[in-house]
């Protein structure tokens, strides 16, 4: 028989174990609340314009203008679209772009890979020395170099209105070199390669057929982040390319805010950038993991 | 590999070579570089409009990565925290802005800028406040348009780098916090700051160029003269200025120089400061 005194001890102890519990669920509840709270409100902001441009590219000017806004769509998205290609080519710049993204993209892993496989696997003279001069290359911003590039690419090689001068240069990043090196190291086994080499196989062989089915994830993380980087590009196209038909989009987008004979129209401006985002948009919804991961690249490992 | 290295050497290497060449001629492209020795840089440091670019980019680089960085920290703990359901909602949402480029997101803005019918100002107008001129007065809402865009665009980004360093924590360590009496704040300072310090410091770093070398925005918000007084006049917008309008080569080769030089010291310091004490778990 345990005393009554002992009995009360630990119903008193209980209650208190229980309101304890209650109130920390309260307590959870209410950051639960508060957290939401700040993350619903976040998460508004950051996509309310996505919502406001597409409203935007299907009203008219007057409905733009009207007080208060109208936050419904309009029913001027053919005219919109009429005016914007009459003041752009806007499929042909959105054909620039695809093809100089994707062409550059696939150069730039393939030299990518192919340099930092070299780099990773194999020993040759300077090799040390030159990853020095890579590294010390990739603290310095492209545009310390920006005039010597343009000249480079102007006068000396004639690149411009040529899509060489988008694709090309870049290709060779030390970025993509120093990530990929790192990448095969950890993940490519020399005695894969050595095992290849004692059954024969030609260096490039080795290269093709083993390496590079090994480094598909990179080849995707890295492709997403030069070909976002390259499609979103500005300053470069707006140098390089002086015809409207040359232009990519970002640049053939900035026309519409600046077209000296109509002002700018905010539909049609608009339209414009949520043809250019929409892909971008859709894709991203779809692959959003592989998006951030691309995006990302470098956080963790730097 | 031949032919990376050569590539490399051509567009990569020798640009950043030659730059520092040419900072110390004269030149505008068609007659030949004149060697003038040091005479760019002392008219560089000479230039109002440089030094009040350099205050520009300095100040809407730093003034908006407070709230990036640190509401990039808050909002990873947040959602890395037991509280929160749809996660990957709020991932996707926040990370939205960084795959559009900063060419699209500076239209948008601007609209949303709009002085006499943009969203904002009649959200102001509505709950009774008075409406911006953002680009008129003495142009001393021409930074504030930039920052917030900025912000907008680039919270997001920096969340996503925070919140995967944060999930590569070991939850052991909080629980072992907790079990100690640590609160929220304790855990926060003293265990997930240090942890996160290789992240931190990546983010700066990135941060220092990406806000150094900002153009897009400025350039399509203001033009090429920064608008009202130059209050939105960055480094590289003026680089562009001497250097693509006015082809004074060696003058913008000079500039390039100085802003890297800035670029890479900054980046020094961050690493002398932020990557000294290593706190391994």
């Amino acid at each position: 028989m345990i005393p009554s005194e002992t009995t009360q001890l630990i119903e008193t102890a209980r209650r208190d174990v229980r309101r304890r519990s209650r109130a920390k669920r309260w307590k959870l509840l209410a950051s639960e609340i508060v957290f939401n709270g700040i993350l619903m409100v976040g998460a508004f902001l950051s996509a309310f314009p996505f919502y406001w441009m597409f409203i935007l590219a299907t009203q008219s000017t007057n409905q733009i203008f009207s007080w208060p806004p109208q936050f419904t769509p309009g029913d001027n998205l053919v005219a919109n679209y009429q005016n914007m290609l009459t003041i752009i080519p806007f499929w042909r710049n959105f054909a620039n772009s695809v093809f100089v993204g994707v062409t550059h993209t696939a150069l730039a892993l393939l030299f990518c890979s192919m340099g930092g496989y070299a780099f990773a696997m194999y020993r040759f003279p300077g090799r040390d020395w030159l990853f020095a001069v890579l590294l010390a290359t990739m603290m310095i911003p492209w545009i310390a170099g920006i005039v010597p590039w343009f000249i480079l690419i102007s006068k000396w090689l004639q690149w411009i209105n040529r899509f060489e001068a988008l694709i090309i240069p870049g290709a060779a990043s030390a970025f993509g070199i120093f990530w990929m090196r790192q990448y095969i190291q950890e993940s490519v086994p020399s005695e894969l390669l050595d095992a290849a080499r004692i059954d024969g196989c030609h260096e490039f062989t080795i290269f093709f057929r083993i390496v590079a089915p090994l480094l598909a994830p990179a080849f995707a993380a890295l492709g997403i982040m030069i070909f976002i980087n390259n499609w979103n590009a500005f300053l470069g196209p707006l140098l390089v390319m002086q015809d409207k038909s040359m232009y990519t989009l970002p640049v053939a987008l900035s026309l519409l805010r600046q077209d000296p004979r109509r002002g700018f129209d905010a539909g049609v401006l608009m339209l414009g950038t949520a043809m250019a985002t929409l892909p971008m948009l859709i894709v991203f919804l779809i692959a959003t993991r592989r998006f951030m991961a691309g995006l990302t690249l470098g956080a963790l490992k730097g | 590999m031949a032919l990376y290295v050569i590539l490399f050497a051509i567009f990569g290497a020798f640009p950043i070579f030659f730059s520092f060449v040419l900072s110390f001629h004269q030149w505008n492209a068609i007659t030949p570089p004149q060697w003038v020795g040091l005479d760019n840089y002392v008219r560089l440091f000479q230039d109002r409009l440089f030094w009040l670019a350099m205050w520009n980019t300095i100040f809407i680089g730093v003034i908006a990565h407070i709230p990036i960085l640190g509401g990039a920290m808050v909002l990873a703990f947040i959602i890395n925290s037991a509280a929160v359901r749809f996660k990957h909602f709020y991932r996707s949402a926040y990370f939205l802005p960084v795959v559009t480029s900063p060419v699209a997101v500076s239209l948008i803005f601007s609209t949303l800028y709009g002085v006499r019918f943009g969203l904002i100002n009649w959200v102001l107008v509505t709950l009774g406040l008075p409406p911006i001129d953002w680009w008129g007065g003495n142009g001393e809402w021409i930074k504030p348009a930039i920052i917030i865009l900025f912000i907008w665009r680039w919270l997001g980004w920096n969340m996503i780098i925070y919140l995967a360093g944060l999930q590569g924590i070991n939850p052991e360590l909080y629980e072992v916090a907790a079990i100690d009496g640590a609160n929220l704040r304790q855990i926060f300072f003293k265990i997930t700051l240090p942890l996160m310090q290789p992240i931190i410091l990546f983010t700066l770093v990135l941060s220092t160029v990406g806000a150094m070398t900002i153009f897009d925005e400025p350039y399509l918000l203001v033009g090429t003269t920064g608008g009202t007084n130059n209050a939105g006049l960055t480094i590289t917008m003026y680089l562009y200025d001497r250097g693509f309008r006015f082809a004074h080569l060696g003058y913008a080769s000079a500039m390039a120089y100085v802003v890297s030089a800035v670029i890479v010291f900054v980046s020094v310091l961050n690493i002398r400061f932020f990557g000294r004490s290593r706190t391994e778990a």
